[in-house]
């Protein structure tokens, strides 16, 4: 039974897609409870399926075996309720808005009265440090701040399950840099459940509270760290020795499910 | 010390240098087009020309009768019933039959390109009106139906294989047959059939121009359909939009003419463009082909403003 606190719970989870060249297993009876406040990253090689099972839990992807709850709904039960913000790896704003009306969109969407949509797109531009830019136009902005403005606009509901596709992906590693200590601020001062793909070993045990290890053919989990660092995390933790043994595990978690043929 | 010169200006440059490549082009080709009609002219007046007689001229190339005739070839230049008339001639009856008439109050006189203008210009944007309608709704079809898709589509290729030359007096038979007794709906009719297929297209392109990641987003907010089409589909064609509606105008334009030629129709450019061939008088045609293309110009300037308008307001670069 599912405990009070999960917010996802994922039992012998399957996704097969039909292709010209057969089945492929992109999921293959993966396991995983994430629980309410959890920093979760995937990290594995491409055709792993972190982007995969998290586009299951959004409900853009059906599984096609297995169960699937979020927040104790079905996935699609969830998505009607708005239960997460989804963060594409481009930002993909909307050239023809405004930073403010991108952030305002899905508050339209949702029906937010124009006074809350007001309140609530500068509270979270404020959140991603980006106030003051409102009125700018997306192609005035650098990719990182970009990023941050799609960030915000994920935030403007008020989901309590942030869902994150390689967000930070396209940028150079010192805005990713300071991108990642700001994400951390951001999860310490809302206390939201964040699941985040990423390709990038420093990054993912510099986030999270557990790593998700995955491997290809079929996509699978090969192992599941809870990360022992503590909750306070300046940028210079990742010179020590229990950070390095962190990432020594999930580089040799990624090497056992990958034969490198 | 160089002086700079303005973007308006150095933008221009490019366009007269065209211009006057091609009226050089034109000045030059007009010898040896209205030789043969020149020849006859100076025979007339009693000139010694060689041969003698245009049914013997008529084998002889015109650059023949060119090297054996240089002084008539001037005369060229200047005819009342020209094979080719000269740009300057043309300018001269464009506005002997606009400026000059207006000046005089008799713009809308049966004789006044103003006039005929106006007329085909009402039925293009009739047809204008009701092919960019056509086509839009046409687009949105395809685009929301797989059914419209696979049926629409080749209908809407298939039409424009016709000639409308072909198609037009059909038009105009069924339409009075009808009892529509006016020529305007016709014209309008087959100015849309033109016009609504770039639109069509260019309306399908622009509503699927979103890509996958851009829908999943509005489908994680739970949006309806009509929403994405709103808020994602609509405002991300209107760059295509406007660009499928300048050549639809244009399209249109051309379909009105092509209305007005094989029906029997006494006013707008596409009569004028035909009377003038039944009367022979070659400068009547140029000056209504010419009156044609500044309407094209005007049409297509005033979309092309409107499209910079909106793109402004949407923050787009320009």
């Amino acid at each position: 039974m599912a405990s009070q606190n999960s917010v996802i719970e994922a039992q012998g989870l399957s996704l097969t897609f039909q292709t010209n060249d057969g089945p492929v297993h992109a999921l293959s009876d993966v396991d995983l409870t994430v629980e309410k406040g959890d920093f979760v990253s995937f990290i594995g090689p491409s055709g792993c399926g972190k982007t995969t099972f998290l586009r299951c839990i959004a409900d853009l992807e059906t599984p096609t075996g297995g169960n699937l709850s979020v927040n104790g709904m079905t996935p699609d039960a969830a998505r009607q309720a708005r239960a997460y913000g989804y963060v594409f790896q481009h930002a993909g704003l909307y050239p023809w808005r405004t930073i403010g009306g991108n952030i305002r969109l899905p508050l339209e969407i949702m029906g937010y009265p124009e006074e809350e949509r007001r309140a609530r797109v500068s509270r979270t531009l404020e959140m991603v440090d980006l106030a003051g830019f409102e009125n700018k136009y997306p192609w005035q902005l650098s990719g990182g701040m970009q990023q941050r403005a799609s960030i915000a606009r994920a935030l403007a509901f008020d989901a309590d399950l942030l869902l994150m596709d390689e967000p930070f992906g396209a940028l150079d590693e010192i805005v990713r840099d300071h991108l990642n200590e700001q994400l951390l601020q951001l999860w310490a001062r809302t206390g939201k459940t964040i699941c985040f793909v990423t390709h990038s070993i420093p990054e993912a045990v510099y986030l999270s509270t557990k790593i998700v290890v995955m491997s290809p053919r079929p996509g699978r989990i090969t192992d599941v760290i809870e990360s022992p660092l503590p909750a306070e995390r300046p940028l210079d933790l990742r010179e020590t020795p229990e950070f390095l043994q962190i990432a020594q595990r999930v580089r040799e978690g990624l090497r056992a499910g990958h034969s490198y043929d | 010390m160089t002086k700079a010169v303005p973007a308006w200006v150095r933008s221009l440059i490019p366009i007269f240098s065209v211009l006057m490549v091609l009226l050089a082009i034109w000045y030059v080709a007009v010898a040896p087009m209205n030789i043969r009609v020149a020849l006859d002219q100076a025979e007339r007046a009693g000139a010694v020309v060689v041969p003698e007689g245009s049914v013997l001229r008529r084998d002889i190339s015109v650059w023949r009768l060119m090297l054996d005739n240089p002084g008539v070839i001037s005369g060229g230049y200047d005819l009342d019933r020209p094979r080719l008339p000269t740009p300057a001639q043309v300018g001269q009856e464009l506005w002997k039959t606009t400026g000059e008439m207006a000046m005089k109050g008799r713009a809308w006189s049966k004789r006044s390109l103003i006039y005929h203008a106006w007329i085909t210009l009402q039925s293009t944007l009739w047809g204008f009106a009701l092919g960019t309608s056509l086509g839009i709704i046409g687009a949105i079809a395809i685009v929301y139906s797989r059914v419209a898709d696979m049926s629409l589509m080749p209908w809407a290729i298939i039409s424009q294989t016709i000639p409308i030359v072909a198609l037009a007096p059909m038009i105009i038979v069924l339409s009075s047959q009808m009892g529509i007794d006016s020529r305007g709906v016709p014209k309008a009719i087959i100015s849309a059939y033109l016009c609504y297929f770039p639109v069509l297209v260019g309306m399908v392109k622009g509503l699927r121009a979103p890509d996958m990641s851009q829908l999943d987003l509005l489908k994680t907010y739970d949006a309806t359909g009509l929403q994405s089409f709103l808020k994602l589909r609509l405002p991300a064609s209107l760059p295509y939009l406007f660009t499928s509606l300048k050549v639809g105008i244009a399209a249109a334009l051309v379909g009105t003419i092509v209305g007005e030629l094989p029906t029997g129709a006494i006013s707008g450019l596409g009569a004028r463009i035909l009377i003038g061939d039944q009367f022979g008088t070659p400068l009547a045609i140029w000056a209504a082909l010419f009156m044609a293309a500044i309407l094209a110009g005007l049409l297509v300037s005033l979309l092309d403003g409107l499209q910079r308008f909106a793109a402004r307001r949407m923050g787009l670069k320009t």
